[in-house]
């Protein structure tokens, strides 16, 4: 087990810089989650860390080394591939054992470290099957045995789940927690789901276009969004953001002056405001906006409202058993402390 | 094999057209026509070859497929000149050896030019591709020549050395290996596994049905081989089947009943090996369609 650090990380294709200067420091046993939209180069970053691409510059240590030129065998390391990659033409049991082919251990010992990971993983009684016989959960699960049974350094996951059905990935994505919670090696999980990344990570890495937007534990990032980008792409649906502007006078938003409050020392000119759907409540008297109910969205203890406002759509949630009617004209308000505002040409939080 | 399936892309082509249910009949018996007459083509000359061998010589050139007097002396007379076993012991030997060392470096190339980036890379590849235009009959005098002055000529080795390894099978193993996921390469080598090894134990057995393929080809071809074979080699001892077939006869009279009987009996390994290797083809198939 050992600490990861990524120094400085640059990775160009030709002409094209996919990632610019990605660093980071990743604790030991800990559990850290890139999350970002398609393209951002989550994967570019996890197959450096592995050794199957080159860095263009910058450093990686694994423990106290410097992995840069080493192969991926000598990382120490273990990847779980988003196709599982297990082989189809050997049993549960040689997929497995295939990752033990390099160590030197006598075969007892292999064969029980086999046993002890089909123990852990509750596939015992599938040791002798083939992949074709398995379903898509379980053979997940022959993926992330092949990789524990050498019980690396660091966990690599490249959107392990995202092949599964809904009810699945949520199963998949406990069991994983559990089994991190019980061998405590250090994880580095890409997924592009923000709910998977809320979920599992002790801490998230919020990355876009090859560049980390933001590193926080799930609170601190759903709380506290570095940027407009991460405010909208942690938490389900998304924060609304309206165009506003921050002047002496206060907050101005479509021509309705608030009080600046915690913001009054910021300096002056255009912001975006942000609140998200469910710090939105309906309130007639001091409203914040003022909208036609346009769509309703029922999610069963709770309804997706999309109101039409002067500052364009926003989204609420209204209690699931009495939302208000399509069409109807409402209010909506939201306290102080549920405000955000990010500068309006750099996205960069005003907070 | 390939009219058999012009036959049947033909037969099919009709079938789809959107006929009306009172033609359906009529489509299924035009499709049955088609196929029969493909049939008939295909087995024509091997039941000839069949009934030319039961013949006496004076019947040869009847046309008739029942022989008038039937007779096995034919087979007699070639199991019982030792010469039939030498040959067809030199074919087994070169057609084995040759097509082992076809299997080996056609999906060694084919692998590297498939999943590895290299400059020169299109090159080799469109180098390879290219000798596929090249005729054998045109080939044969540099390969003639090449092997008179390293001293090949009437040896295995002079007849073995232009078929080791094929344009087309190296161009066969690589499109099998695109269907290979990198993903299972890039594991193997996070499991530390070697290049050769990774090759070896993860690559191969993914692509068993192209190399149970690609073996029937090279065995096939290799057996029935005649125009170099016939050229580089001198002496009876180091014929193949078809070569020493070829000369059952004397200068006046081609032996032909006794060719076809040479014939008949050669075709055995052939069907064996079709058999094994026919067994992984479908099993390939098989395989890719559970998995999901
Ligand atoms: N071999 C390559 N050659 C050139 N460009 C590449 C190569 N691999 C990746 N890229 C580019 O690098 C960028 C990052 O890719 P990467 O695969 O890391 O994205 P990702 O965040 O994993 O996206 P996804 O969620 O879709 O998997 C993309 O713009 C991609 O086009
Ligand atoms: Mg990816």
């Amino acid at each position: 087990m050992a600490n990861l650090a990524l120094r400085n990380l640059v990775k160009t294709y030709g002409q094209t810089e996919v990632l610019h200067s990605i660093s980071l420091d990743v604790e030991d046993g800990e559990f850290v989650v890139f999350v970002g939209p398609s393209g951002c180069g989550k994967s570019t970053t996890l197959r450096l860390i592995a050794g199957l691409e080159e860095v263009s510059s910058g450093a990686i240590m694994i423990g106290d080394r410097e992995v840069n030129n080493l192969e991926p065998k000598e990382r120490d390391i273990a990847m779980v591939f988003q196709n599982y990659a297990i082989y189809p033409h050997m049993t549960v049991k040689k997929n497995i054992a295939f990752g033990l082919r390099s160590s030197k251990a006598s075969k007892v010992d292999k064969e029980a470290r086999i046993q002890e990971v089909a123990g852990i993983l509750d596939m015992v009684e599938l040791l002798d099957r083939k992949p074709s016989q398995l379903s898509g959960g379980q053979r997940q699960r022959v993926a992330i045995g092949r990789a524990m049974v050498r019980d690396p350094a660091v966990f690599l996951f490249d959107e392990p789940l995202s092949n599964l059905d809904a009810q699945l990935r949520t199963q998949m994505r406990l069991e994983i927690k559990k089994l991190h919670q019980r061998v405590g090696n250090t994880i580095v999980f890409v997924t592009h789901d923000q709910v998977e990344a809320m979920t599992m990570a002790d801490r998230i890495v919020v990355m876009k276009d090859g560049h980390i937007q933001q590193v926080g534990t799930p609170e601190e990032v759903y709380h506290s969004p570095a940027n407009s980008f991460v405010a909208r792409f942690i938490g389900a649906p998304s924060m609304n953001l309206l165009p506003a502007e921050l002047s002496a006078e206060g907050l101005t938003l479509a021509g309705k002056v608030l009080d600046a409050g915690r913001w009054a020392a910021s300096p002056v000119g255009k912001v975006l405001l942000g609140v998200r759907p469910n710090d939105l409540y309906i309130d007639e008297i001091r409203p914040l906006f003022e909208g036609r109910v346009s769509l309703r969205e029922p999610l069963g203890s709770e309804t997706l409202i999309y109101v039409e406002t002067e500052h364009g759509e926003v989204i609420a949630r209204a209690d699931g058993r009495m939302p208000p009617e399509v069409g109807a004209t409402i209010g909506l308000g939201a306290r102080t402390e549920d405000l955000h505002l990010f500068d309006a040409a750099s996205g960069v939080s005003l907070s | 094999m390939s009219s058999a399936e012009a036959v049947r892309a033909t037969s099919s082509a009709l079938l789809d057209k959107k006929f009306a249910p009172a033609n359906r009949n009529m489509a299924q018996t035009l499709r049955w026509l088609v196929l029969f007459a493909g049939g008939v083509l295909m087995v024509m000359p091997i039941a000839y070859m069949i009934s030319t061998s039961l013949k006496w010589p004076h019947e040869v050139y009847n046309v008739n497929l029942i022989p008038d007097e039937p007779t096995l002396d034919n087979y007699l007379f070639v199991l019982e000149d030792g010469r039939f076993y030498m040959w067809f012991i030199n074919s087994g030997i070169i057609a084995t050896l040759t097509t082992i060392s076809n299997l080996l470096f056609d999906s060694l190339v084919g692998y590297t030019l498939c999943k590895f980036r290299f400059p020169g890379r299109t090159l080799v590849f469109v180098a390879i591709l290219s000798t596929l235009m090249i005729p054998t009959e045109m080939l044969v005098i540099p390969w003639y020549l090449m092997s008179q002055s390293f001293g090949w000529l009437d040896s295995y080795w002079g007849i073995m050395f232009p078929g080791l390894m094929t344009g087309f099978g190296t161009f066969l193993m690589k499109q099998f290996f695109e269907s290979v996921p990198d993903d299972f390469i890039e594991a193997a080598r996070i499991d530390g596994l070697n290049e050769l090894q990774i090759w070896w134990t993860v690559a191969m057995p993914l692509v068993k049905p192209a190399l149970a393929a690609l073996a029937i080809f090279v065995f096939l071809g290799n057996w029935t081989a005649f125009l170099w074979p016939l050229i580089v080699t001198n002496s009876t001892e180091m014929y193949t089947i078809p070569v020493g077939l070829s000369g059952f006869g004397d200068e006046a009279d081609v032996a032909w009943e006794l060719i076809m009987t040479g014939a008949a009996i050669s075709t055995i390994p052939t069907l064996i090996v079709f058999l094994i290797f026919q067994r992984f083809i479908i099993r390939g198939v098989v395989m890719a369609g559970l998995k999901g």
